[in-house]
């Protein structure tokens, strides 16, 4: 078993809070105890950790994010740290210059926030209510789908199709968000419909 | 990739062309690495730049961006001419046997067929010769002079070193050099594998430069086996998964196709679709077609898809045209023809070409909606930001929604990457301020188009109101119900077909995988390649055991790989005509009498005899295709053709000018340069840097620090013929838009000389905009052709044309 790992199995097996037993146990005297404890604690001790794979590039670089509050527990959970995961066959904990700053990715200062529109002829975006944005943007779709839906072509055929609203697809959202966006479309008659797969 | 990232261990060779894995690819990359310390084995870099790839290679050849077509033909011309060619395989797994049709031919650059005004071919002469039996006509000995073998040595022939020279620029003692490294590969014991990227993808010609090198690889022999194949690195995450699940115009999941309009009913779209095989005995898997195109049909509508309705059939959308993607959304958008568009994590203002075109493209729509973590620039297209956006915010009329989606640390679910590995993550992390999962907001959306429909009728509300949505939360399915519809499952007992008395799955439960769905509505799946993924045993794309009995790299119980988990496609072909492997030492599957059985999920009915049944079960044939029937558009063999903007003209066929058969929309043939202009003399190309990801990388402080500002970069001697110095200001420009940057003056490219002439290279990476944490910039988009590949429409970036000259810095 590689350094890494063990040095992180050991860390969490101990942990700051027993440090002064554990170097007891050891053999050290009071006065090693007590600097020990000075010593800051290892700051991922308390963390929740979550296996996630890297969002960039197709290898697919598996991490481990560290997370201060516990999803699963219902808490909210901030991310402080991102790691390489030693475990995962490909990148085996390396990461190169973009995954290894992935933290700054999820916290970067140009993150969305909320929903906004752009009115028409406007210089700038505001602030609208996620419901209002749906809302407004089903109305939008649907007038349009109604207005240039094509039944039947100039022959008579069925043909049942959209394509005067298009829709561009991700080329990172999961297999699954992939499919529940086909649905939607694919059911709407849209054809202009694209993904990143040549870009 | 038909093998996998941690398969490159086991090469000989590695040929890195049309991509530079060390820096776009890296902790991938490391396995070339691996290769080279544990096996010996050697790296081939062909590139226009002396990339970081480069600088580890054992060898390095130069080559002319737009050109890769005549220097692969050019090897495998070499290989045939010394007889370094992987005969057994050749002979018994490619259909250089099969005899081709009378009158089908090559000259002047043209197939048989062309029609210049339609730019298409009539490809009637492009097939085999059809006996009485109904199979094709082979010849085993290969001196038939119609077969495919000779064709291809005749087509290919003109490609000699000293051609090669000179369309390429590579001179020819380093591409001898390079082809004779890669012909040692042809004995059944050397492998090689072409890891390659956008930089073949993105010309007018970009899937015949994949397709010459897959036939390169067949000459040796090398399809199929441990450290061989052929090796798409995808540039994205899941683009592998998202083209997998069929989010394209034409596609339906798991590469089905949309109907077009000819096919007027269910039975005429089935019947191109019954892939009967051509030789005796051959597997011809899409045989299976209706059974899959069903149980899609089933996922989507369910109760209302029945046979009666030929499952819904009529309510798939039918296409008039090949495909609407990116490129003719802009075109229709641009004649006004479109109202809305929306985008969910895509920002087409800096990734498709021509930015002119498309600024003036969303001005026209009457709405644009927008889902991403980040600030894009194309949800702010209408806004001022001087050089970098200018336009006139009150002159655009378009409506924009930015809706704030979350990122990878916060969402649940699998991404697919290049090695077809399905690997599920988790969620960490709470979104920022009111961002919302791309479920919820697909799902919000839908249901509220849905109950429009409803409540107020209108077009066809059929397929939407009839669309199968019953997850438990119709505001959000979860990823596991979504990964469960992908996989499919028993709607009535699936019977056994060789016993009727036996139940093979029972109603209600999940399938194992895509061998027990049926065409008569009893299945569903939702993506049938993906079959597999998450069934009775579990979700299986969220394996994490790093067994790898031997070291072979498959790592079997480490996610799910499609499909049904197999790590290897064509895995049969690594084992001769007996079933035993070609290298005992790269063993993979092998033949016991009975069975197959190996290191991987054989890739073949596992008691179909070897000597009986070929190895390529998705091809009529039964085997791989040096000459393909009616699939590529632009011809049954590869020929080099010139980008649309060329510093030369073709010298295989001067009359031709960029792909023959490419789309290219009235206005634009007016807006690229002539091939040699003087106008616009330098050969321009666009990349990526190791620093950065895309537009995304900008918005983060680490990756803005590191490389902050665009530039371009050209060689020391374009710097001295222009007056440009070191790190000062340059403005480029095309026919279609102009640029500022700085100038990085490097030896890492180097004038070409071809047919006698200089031809220089301007190198352009493109990672910057104008929203995020790095300086405003420019991207190469600005600046490109708007055109595509002939068969699948992938913009031609990597080659085009542009001036350049010095300019005065901004006043700091």
């Amino acid at each position: 078993m590689n350094m890494e790992l063990s040095r992180r199995q050991f860390l969490a097996a101990t942990g700051a809070g027993v440090a002064s037993t554990a170097l007891g146990a050891f053999g050290f005297g009071e006065i090693e105890a007590a600097h020990a404890e000075a010593i800051r604690a290892f700051k991922l001790v308390n963390t929740t950790e979550t296996r996630n794979t890297c969002p960039y590039c197709s290898v697919a670089c598996g991490i481990i994010m560290y997370s201060k509050g516990d999803l699963k527990k219902g808490e909210k959970a901030e991310i402080v740290h991102i790691e390489g995961d030693t475990d995962h066959p490909t990148n085996r904990g390396t990461l190169c210059p973009k995954g290894a700053a992935l933290l700054d990715f999820v916290k970067a200062e140009t993150r969305l926030k909320y929903p906004m529109v752009r009115k028409p002829g406007s210089d700038k975006f505001e602030r609208i209510s996620w419901n209002d944005a749906l809302d407004r943007i089903a109305r939008l779709m649907k007038d349009d789908r109604d207005g240039n839906f094509v039944q039947k072509n100039n022959d008579g055929v069925t043909v049942n199709r959209w394509t005067t609203t298009g829709f561009l697809a991700a080329s990172a959202t999961t297999n699954e968000t992939a499919f529940a966006t086909y649905k939607v479309v694919r059911s709407a008659g849209m054809l202009v419909f694209d993904n990143q797969a040549r870009v | 990739m038909t093998n996998s990232w941690t398969d490159i261990r086991n090469t000989d060779l590695v040929v890195i062309m049309g991509g530079n894995a060390a820096e776009a690819h890296p902790c991938g990359f490391k396995w070339v690495t691996e290769a080279k310390a544990n096996r010996g084995a050697k790296l081939i870099v062909v590139d226009p730049r002396f990339t970081r790839s480069a600088s580890v290679a054992d060898f390095y050849a130069p080559i002319r961006q737009g050109s890769d077509i005549a220097f692969l033909l050019g090897v495998m011309n070499y290989c045939i001419k010394n007889d370094k060619v992987q005969w057994d395989y050749v002979k018994a797994f490619t259909n250089a046997a099969f005899i081709v049709k009378d009158g089908f031919e090559y000259k002047d650059g043209l197939f048989t067929g062309y029609d210049e005004t339609k730019r298409d071919y009539d490809k009637s002469t492009w097939n085999y010769v059809i006996g009485d039996d109904g199979f094709a006509v082979i010849d085993d000995t290969l001196t038939n002079p119609r077969c495919v073998w000779n064709l291809l040595k005749a087509h290919i022939s003109v490609y000699t070193p000293e051609m090669v020279e000179r369309i390429c620029g590579t001179p020819k003692e380093k591409f001898l050099k390079v082809a004779e490294m890669i012909s040692e590969c042809s004995t059944p014991t050397k492998t090689m594998t072409s890891m390659y990227a956008l930089g073949w993808t993105q010309h007018s010609k970009g899937s015949q430069n994949i397709r010459s090198m897959a036939m390169l690889q067949l000459v040796l022999g090398n399809i199929g086996v441990r450290g061989g194949g052929m090796n798409a690195l995808r540039g994205h995450s899941n683009i592998q998964g998202l083209t997998d699940v069929g989010l394209m115009s034409n596609l339906l999941p798991g590469y089905m196709t949309l109907p077009n309009e000819k096919e007027v009913d269910f039975d005429t779209y089935m019947s191109t679709r019954g892939f009967k095989p051509l030789r005796p005995n051959q597997m011809s898997y899409w045989q299976n077609y209706r059974k899959f195109f069903v149980s899609f049909l089933k996922t989507m509508w369910g109760a209302a898809a029945t046979p009666e309705n030929h499952f819904a059939y009529d309510w798939l959308p039918k296409l008039d045209v090949p495909g609407y993607d990116v490129l003719r959304a802009f075109e229709l958008m641009n004649q006004g023809k479109m109202t809305g568009y929306i985008c969910q994590g895509f920002n087409p203002l800096l990734a498709a070409p021509n930015r002119t075109k498309l600024t003036a493209s969303l001005s026209k729509l009457k709405f644009l909606v927008t889902m991403d973590p980040l600030d894009t620039e194309t949800s702010r297209f209408w806004e001022n930001h001087g050089e970098f956006n200018d336009v006139d915010s009150s002159q655009i009329q378009t409506e924009v929604y930015q809706l704030p989606s979350t990122c990878f640390a916060e969402d649940e679910g699998s991404l697919t990457n290049s090695g077809r590995w399905l690997q599920w993550h988790w969620p960490g992390g709470t979104a920022p301020g009111e961002a919302k999962t791309d479920n919820w907001i697909m799902a919000q959306i839908y249901t509220r188009l849905r109950d429009l429909y409803r409540k107020e009728g209108g077009a066809f509300p059929d397929p939407i109101v009839n669309l199968d949505w019953s997850y438990a939360d119709p505001g959000e399915p979860t990823a596991e119900e979504l990964a469960k519809e992908l996989n499919g499952k028993a709607l009535a007992p699936v019977m056994d077909p060789t016993d009727p008395t036996k139940v093979v799955v029972e109603a209600g439960k999940l399938v194992p995988s895509f061998a027990a769905l049926r065409d008569d509505g009893s299945t569903t799946s939702g993506c049938w390649i993906y079959s597999g993924c998450f069934n009775e045993n579990g979700n299986n794309m969220a394996r994490r055991d790093t067994s790898d009995p031997d070291e072979t790299g498959a790592y079997l119980k480490w996610a799910f790989s499609w499909p049904v988990n197999r790590r290897i496609l064509y895995n049969r072909a690594s084992a001769d005509l007996n079933g035993k492997a070609w290298d005992p030492s790269r063993k993979l599957i092998e033949w016991d009498g009975q069975k197959w059985s190996g290191y991987d999920v054989p890739d073949i009915a596992p008691t179909a005899k070897p000597q009986d049944v070929g190895p390529f079960i998705m091809n009529a044939e039964g085997v791989s295709r040096f000459f393909v029937v009616g699939m590529m558009r632009d011809g049954p063999f590869p020929s080099h053709y010139e980008p649309f903007e060329s510093p030369v003209t073709n010298l295989i066929a001067p009359k031709i000018r960029g792909n023959p058969v490419a789309r290219v929309f009235k206005g634009d043939f007016a807006q690229f340069a002539e091939p040699a202009s003087q106008e616009f003399p330098y050969a321009a190309t666009s990349y990526r840097l190791t620093e950065h990801f895309h537009y995304w990388t900008k918005h983060v402080w680490v990756n803005a620090v590191l490389q902050p500002e665009f530039f371009v970069e050209i060689s020391e001697e374009l710097a001295k013929e222009k007056g440009i110095v070191k790190g000062g200001w340059v403005r480029v420009w095309s026919k279609r838009g102009s640029i500022k940057a700085k100038a990085v003056v490097t030896k890492r490219i180097k004038p070409l000389i071809c047919d006698g002439k200089p031809v220089h290279v301007v190198g352009i990476p493109l990672h910057w905009g104008f929203t995020g944490a790095a300086k405003k910039g420019f991207g190469p988009n600005s600046l490109t052709p708007f055109v595509g590949d002939a068969n699948i429409e992938t913009p031609e970036y990597k080659a085009f044309l542009v001036n350049i000259e010095p300019i005065a810095g901004p006043v700091a």
